[in-house]
């Protein structure tokens, strides 16, 4: 049975008309009204909240000096819901352990949120998009070897139960780590960490670490999920369909116009999202040499921006693409809940299948009462036919 | 480009000329722009001009990553090379490593030569006295580092293994100064004990780190002197190649041990 997960960027929608070249990063925060920032926040977790009652499993994620993100933390919105919530999963995909300068803190927040929820929490790490590193101030050079560092330490501070142990590594030093409380599921939470290519969905198939896709669409997903399941087999790892996770964005209606219409609105995500001023899109270190070369020449603007294409090879503009180009592209899918259902049957048979949908139900302007009637509609017309996938 | 090996690490260096030692520790970038001024100096010194490690064909041990770490590597290199009565020049991060070879006193270098030296910090802590060139637009990079933009390289005329090269330069800059930005923090607590003769060279149009910066570190050292150079920004050796070489064989010959 596939998963389902709404997720949301909890955008602060209302500053986009007053921003230029750059949505990241170097935007004033005085363009932040706070009295709305309250009212969206608390309309966010109301749509969170209802999923409970739909049987949808609920994403957050974060980002940091963006309009496009309001969600800064992301175990902030999860602490709130793991209380308000009584039984759907809780992912957070994710926390960008390379960034934080603490791993420990990490351990220490998804634990105790695991046990208020009673072990629904499921634990992302994530590398972050470039456009972190200014905000972090972190260095992009070894940024990986960090991650994995902090992803080591992390979980063994999880599954350590006879009191302390020291950690001098190379980015991390503690002499007494033990952490309280200790986590609800045992060994600890699932681990997601999203990826983008077939180089990264290996790693991650080597550790058993459940991969989430974004944003890639009906020509780059397949081949990585074919790393995916290679690299698992070759490794001798059992996998299920739930190590692999798909991101839509997703428009439900009562008619095909309402579908596309709440798609639209939503697809403003995926418009304003890579709008960044160059020089955070390309940070030295953060991609190897042979790309980086390619933006210093000034030919490339970001890498999404030149791999996305429709199945038929057009190629796809994230800051101007329209709906139909986007289902056509594996972007979205939206309409009738029939046509949600064929389109999100067609991609599920065109990547080998996959064992959770990441679904995209908010985003942009759309108002609370369409996410809400889009959330339903997906609940009781589409959710029921998942069975039949993963 | 030759080889010079120095323990684990096999140095890729530029060695040219004939005379008195003269070892240049080059910057964050640019690095193919100021061959042609090694060349230059290459007509009065043996120039030895390495490749820091993760810097162009030099690989970098993954232990090693701070410029302290550099500094002992070129210390090993002076004995390897069994060099004596040298002239020290770095330019920008180069002469972070040059005051951190500096201040560890070694008897062998005669001058040091400092050319918009990084690595201090003497404002106080809301103060960016080295500019965030990695928050800058490619045209802002431009403008900070050269007075006439005409002389900064035109990268789209650049091959892939060129391009490549200055990715990790650049890749490899950030690694050793990322934070604390370009700079060690107790490195101004410790300029009393370099003891040569300096000569500090600062391009007046820099703004990468401003003159100003540049005549307080003149005021720090022992035996210093500042030299501002017109119509040049934070590489002087590429905008003013004759002025600073000039300037360099003068201070070389008051210099002799």
């Amino acid at each position: 049975m596939m998963h389902t997960w709404h997720f949301s960027e909890m955008a602060y929608h209302p500053a986009w008309a007053q921003l230029n070249e750059s949505y990241r990063v170097i935007i004033p925060s005085r363009l932040y009204d706070p009295k709305v920032g309250a009212d969206l926040y608390h309309r966010y977790l109301d749509e969170w909240a209802l999923c409970d009652e739909l049987g949808i499993n609920i994403m957050t994620n974060e980002h940091h000096a963006t309009a496009t993100c309001a969600d800064s933390v992301c175990t902030i919105p999860m602490a709130i819901l793991a209380r308000e919530t009584k039984k759907v999963r809780l992912l957070a995909l994710g926390m960008p352990i390379a960034n934080r300068e603490n791993p420990i803190r990490v351990a220490e927040e998804y634990s105790m949120l695991d046990v208020i929820s009673r072990g629904r929490i499921e634990m992302g790490f994530v590398k972050g998009v470039p456009f972190e590193i200014s905000p972090a101030n972190s260095n992009p050079a070894d940024l990986m070897e960090r991650f994995w560092e902090a992803h080591d330490l992390i979980l063994k501070a999880m599954t350590s139960h006879d009191g302390p142990f020291s950690w001098e590594g190379t980015h991390f030093h503690y002499r007494s780590v033990n952490i309280w409380p200790r986590p609800y599921q045992q060994p600890h939470p699932p681990v997601w960490m999203p990826v983008g290519s077939p180089g990264s969905a290996r790693e991650a198939a080597s550790r058993g670490i459940t991969i989430g896709v974004l944003n890639t669409g009906w020509t780059a997903t397949p081949g990585i999920f074919d790393a995916y399941r290679e690299t698992a087999a070759k490794c001798g790892r059992e996998m299920t369909p739930h190590h692999l996770a798909y991101m839509a964005l997703i428009g439900v209606g009562k008619t095909r116009e309402e579908g596309w219409r709440r798609a639209d609105q939503i697809l403003d995500y995926s418009r304003t999202s890579g709008i960044v001023a160059p020089q955070f899109a390309n940070p030295p270190g953060y991609v190897a040499p042979q790309m980086a070369a390619t933006a210093i020449r000034g030919t490339a603007t970001t890498a999404r921006a030149t791999r996305l294409q429709t199945r038929d090879g057009k190629p796809i503009n994230p800051r101007t693409v329209n709906v139909e180009d986007a289902i056509n592209a594996g972007l979205v899918f939206a309409g009738t809940p029939d046509d949600v259902w064929d389109q999100l049957k067609a991609f599920y048979d065109h990547v080998g299948g996959f064992g959770h949908l990441l679904m995209m139900g908010q985003g942009g302007h759309i108002s609370h009462e369409d996410t809400v009637d889009n959330l339903t509609l997906f609940s009781k017309e589409v959710l029921p036919r998942m069975a039949e996938l993963g | 480009m030759e080889r010079i090996d120095v323990g684990e690490v096999s140095v890729e260096a530029l060695v040219h000329g004939e005379g008195r030692p003269l070892v240049f520790l080059h910057g964050i970038d640019y690095f193919q722009q100021q061959v042609p001024f090694l060349y230059r100096l290459g007509e009065t010194f043996r120039v030895i001009a390495p490749r820091h490690p993760g810097f162009g064909a030099t690989r970098r041990p993954a232990w090693m990553r701070t410029v302290g770490d550099i500094a002992y590597l070129y210390l090993d290199m002076l004995d390897r090379l069994a060099l004596d009565d040298v002239i020290l020049v770095g330019s920008s991060f180069g002469g972070w490593v040059a005051l951190e070879m500096a201040v560890r006193s070694p008897p062998k270098i005669s001058g040091l030569v400092l050319i918009d030296t990084l690595g201090l910090k003497f404002g106080g802590r809301d103060e960016a006295e080295i500019a965030d060139i990695v928050a800058l637009s490619a045209d802002d990079v431009v403008k900070h580092n050269f007075a006439h933009p005409k002389n900064a390289p035109d990268y789209a005329a650049l091959d892939d293994a060129q391009l490549e090269e200055v990715a990790r330069d650049r890749e490899a800059a950030v690694l050793y100064g990322w934070r604390p930005f370009m700079h060690n923090p107790s490195l101004k607590h410790w300029l009393h004990r370099a003891k040569a003769p300096s000569l500090v060279i600062w391009g007046e149009q820099d703004r990468v780190v401003k003159p100003a910066y540049g005549a307080h570190l003149t005021q720090r050292l022992q035996n210093a002197r500042f030299l501002p150079i017109a119509g040049a920004g934070h590489y002087p050796q590429i905008e003013q190649p004759e002025r600073v070489a000039t300037a360099i064989a003068a201070f070389a010959r008051e210099n002799v041990r």
